[in-house]
């Protein structure tokens, strides 16, 4: 391993840090403002009176959900009549019903898991008005059910927790567009194309044709980082040199992945006035990152058993970053793309600088277990957190257990309805990516979508259920689509966005409306070391616990192979 | 309760729609073509009034004059309308034939101008697709490997070759990001002006 690629690694720590914690502050203000602005004050005008009121956690949950049915049907007729339709210089036909199917719940999700190639199947209006409108609208989504749980963990005695218009429209306006807007500047900058032309056409130096697909990308590669979207303009995402020109670039878009989820665990902080806490599940987050950083970067740069036994040079230096370069970029090399894949997955973001279904054993393993623990080392925008809070309900519990006290946590009792709560948000997902894997693997129609031989097309098929039930999107991408697979991966988009978020609507409901009992010499401590070694020890022991047996049949089977 | 949350969502996505789907995008690209217009439009090349290729996408260069690219997993070769990877696991034997094809291929190219090469010296990514299938950079060390044939071919000393390849390798940005490559198209392109001065 080369200092240059893990100095890059500890500088990319450092801002992440440095940026995170203040924008953390500034979101904890733009969801606490009391003061609505002019342009929320239009809007409680055309949608009528009490529509600018605070909801109870099921009204809450209920416009989300509605919300999102709706959209997820105009996104759905949007892909379907795309053929017929403006701004489409290529004149692609309208896509598929199991695509579109797949597409639309994919999108609304936040997954953006990918059945189609972009550039070849997307027209200009459909990556716009649909897929990058919803790449900003699934991620405010997500902000707002969190700014909504916090609220209510923060509150004393009462049934409100916040009015989703307003934590919608903050989110977009006050916080993504203009994060968006700085990402898609410094990407246009960079090589990123933004523009309405047809493809390019060019003769090449040896008098071959080259069509060089282009449109309006920076503005949706922006959104995609950010938003823990990750659906590319491009079928090759982020590793296609127009979607990603630069070393520079990539560091823009690894960063933004990152940005929102971290500064989330300061904004709650802020919000909970608890900031110690904060800092300790920070702390957690970022150790787990780190392992599994660690890991990637060193079983990609030992290279796979085919390149090794091949006797080419994958050693590192005399000009070449060496190790496994299987489906990666030169100007990336090991380093930074084991970085993406790491914290890709480590967040629900899915977007990736290089091939996941080329990784290493080990490698392929990391994304695996980051997705498992259903996305909560920062975690998706908005829901990462929301999995973490079921996490240290399950912990405090446990400690409670083990000391003989009733657990607290924040100085409300947690009582049998949070527990129950806790654990279904925490433990709904793994077992539903278990299952749906068994009966892929078990059916003649899920192997059909298999590519690669042996171990390794078993973690395809596990690597897709994890991937679409945690709203990741990022694939072994050999995978491929079938009717039965993009359809039964719907259900588990369906299942595994909308499942958690109302576990946590709900437990933040039921904690709202707690009482706060003061501190006692009895009380578990959330706000020092043992709790972050607790909590990462109760993820380990649900999480890794239950995807090992998997990880046998996959990755361990495929790395111990020759 | 119902229609009235059925009504607003559907204003909401009516809005949401024109800003972050028109409004958005459109502004974003007049600034771009207003203030990055090359990068905006795809980075595209143009040699005697014509465009030859983007210094962002890879293209298929096969004569030995050329230094070659990285190999590509798109079809055709290099294509970037369709972006692909490979997609070959690590332990996939296709991989393994890929690879040492692939090498074959390089010795048997390269040994005429390369006495003594043997296959531990040919780096990674000579003999490994690209993420996109379109990488327009490859290593520093295939570079050096090619430059003895290119030289020999075009009848050039090999320290001009050397030059050129040291005048077109990108390093990291700013010194810090990303690794260093060398843009073959750019390459090639400043070998051909070469050879018309």
């Amino acid at each position: 391993m080369q200092p240059e690629g893990i100095g890059q690694i500890a500088l990319y720590c450092a801002v992440l840090i440095a940026v995170a914690y203040p924008l953390g502050r500034y979101m904890a203000w733009v969801y606490t403002r009391e003061r609505d602005d002019v342009v929320e004050r239009g809007i409680w005008r055309v949608f009528g009176r009490g529509s600018g009121t605070e909801q109870d956690w099921k009204s809450y949950a209920k416009t989300v959900l509605i919300f999102s049915l709706l959209f997820f049907g105009v996104l759905y007729a949007l892909l379907r009549l795309q053929g017929h339709l403006l701004l489409n210089p290529d004149h692609l036909p309208g896509v598929t019903w199991p695509i579109a199917l797949n597409t639309a719940v994919s999108f609304v999700t936040n997954t953006n898991w990918q059945y189609y190639g972009g550039e070849a199947t997307m027209s200009y209006l459909s990556q716009m008005a649909g897929l990058a409108v919803q790449n900003f609208v699934s991620a405010a989504v997500g902000m707002a059910v969190l700014a909504a749980v916090v609220r209510g963990i923060s509150r004393r005695s009462r049934s409100e927790i916040g009015n989703f218009w307003r934590d919608l429209y903050r989110s977009l306006v006050y916080i993504m567009l203009p994060l968006s807007v700085i990402v898609a500047v410094l990407l246009i900058w960079q090589g990123v194309p933004q523009t309405f032309d047809a493809h390019a056409t060019a003769a090449t130096l040896q008098g071959a044709h080259q069509t060089i697909a282009r449109g309006p990308v920076a503005s949706q590669i922006a959104i995609k980082q950010l938003g823990t979207n990750g659906g590319g303009f491009y079928n090759s995402n982020s590793a296609v040199p127009l979607e990603n020109p630069t070393g520079f670039s990539n560091f823009i878009e690894v960063l933004a992945i990152l940005l929102i989820p971290a500064a989330q665990v300061f904004m709650f902080g802020r919000m909970v006035r608890a900031r110690r806490h904060a800092w300790m599940v920070f702390a957690a987050m970022f150790v787990m990152m780190l392992i599994g950083v660690g890991t990637a970067v060193a079983a990609e740069q030992h290279a796979s058993q085919v390149l090794r036994s091949s006797g080419v040079s994958i050693a590192a230096g005399h000009g070449q970053s060496g190790g496994n370069m299987s489906d990666k970029e030169v100007r990336f090399g090991i380093a930074n793309t084991a970085l993406w894949a790491t914290v890709t997955t480590d967040a629900s973001n899915g977007s990736v600088d290089g091939a996941h279904d080329s990784l290493t054993a080990a490698g392929g393993a990391v994304p695996v277990v980051n997705m498992f623990t259903g996305e909560v080392i920062f975690g998706g925008v908005g829901t990462g957190l929301i999995g973490m809070f079921f996490y240290i309900v399950m912990a405090v519990f446990i400690a409670g257990l083990m000391v003989g006290r009733t657990p607290e946590w924040l100085g409300k009792k947690i009582g049998a309805r949070e527990i129950k709560l806790a654990a279904l948000g925490a433990l709904f997902v793994p077992t539903m990516v278990l299952v749906m894997t068994a009966i892929a693997i078990g059916t003649k129609t899920g192997m059909a979508s298999i590519f690669n031989p042996g171990a390794h097309g078993f973690t395809e098929t596990l690597y897709a259920y994890d991937s679409q039930a945690n709203n990741n999107g990022s694939a072994f991408a050999g995978y491929g689509a079938t009717s039965f697979s993009a359809s039964f991966g719907s259900l588990a988009m369906d299942f595994g966005r909308f499942v958690p978020m109302l576990a946590g609507l709900a437990l933040a409901g039921s904690l709202a409306g707690k009482k706060t009992v003061p501190e006692s010499a009895g009380t578990f401590r959330t706000d020092g070391p043992t709790f972050a070694v607790m909590l990462v020890g109760v993820i380990a022991l649900t999480a890794g616990l239950m995807i090992l047996p998997a990880l046998t049949l996959g990755p361990i089977a495929e790395g111990l192979m020759h | 309760m119902l229609t009235r949350t059925i009504l607003r969502s559907l204003l909401a996505i009516a809005g949401l729609t024109a800003v972050f789907g028109f409004a958005y995008p459109a502004v974003m690209t007049g600034f771009a073509s207003a203030a990055f217009s090359h990068q905006a439009h795809g980075s595209l090349i143009s040699s005697g009034g014509r465009v030859v290729g983007s210094s962002l996408a890879a293209q298929d260069f096969t004569a030995p004059r050329y230094f070659h690219e990285r190999p590509s997993a798109t079809t055709p070769a290099y294509n970037p309308g369709a972006t692909t990877f490979a997609n070959l696991g690590p332990t996939n034997p296709q991989l393994a034939a890929n690879v040492h094809k692939q090498a074959e291929a390089i010795l048997k190219l390269e040994r005429p101008y390369n006495p003594g090469l043997t296959i531990g010296d040919i780096p990674v990514d000579a003999v490994t697709t690209s993420g996109s299938g379109i990488d327009p950079d490859i290593s520093l060390a295939y570079a050096q490997l090619q430059a003895r044939r290119v030289a020999a071919v075009r009848h050039l000393p090999l320290a001009a070759v050397e030059k050129l390849i040291r005048e077109n390798t990108t390093g990291r940005s700013f010194g810090i990001f990303g690794e260093p490559g060398v843009n073959v198209l750019e390459l090639n392109l400043a070998l051909n002006n070469l050879g018309d001065k």
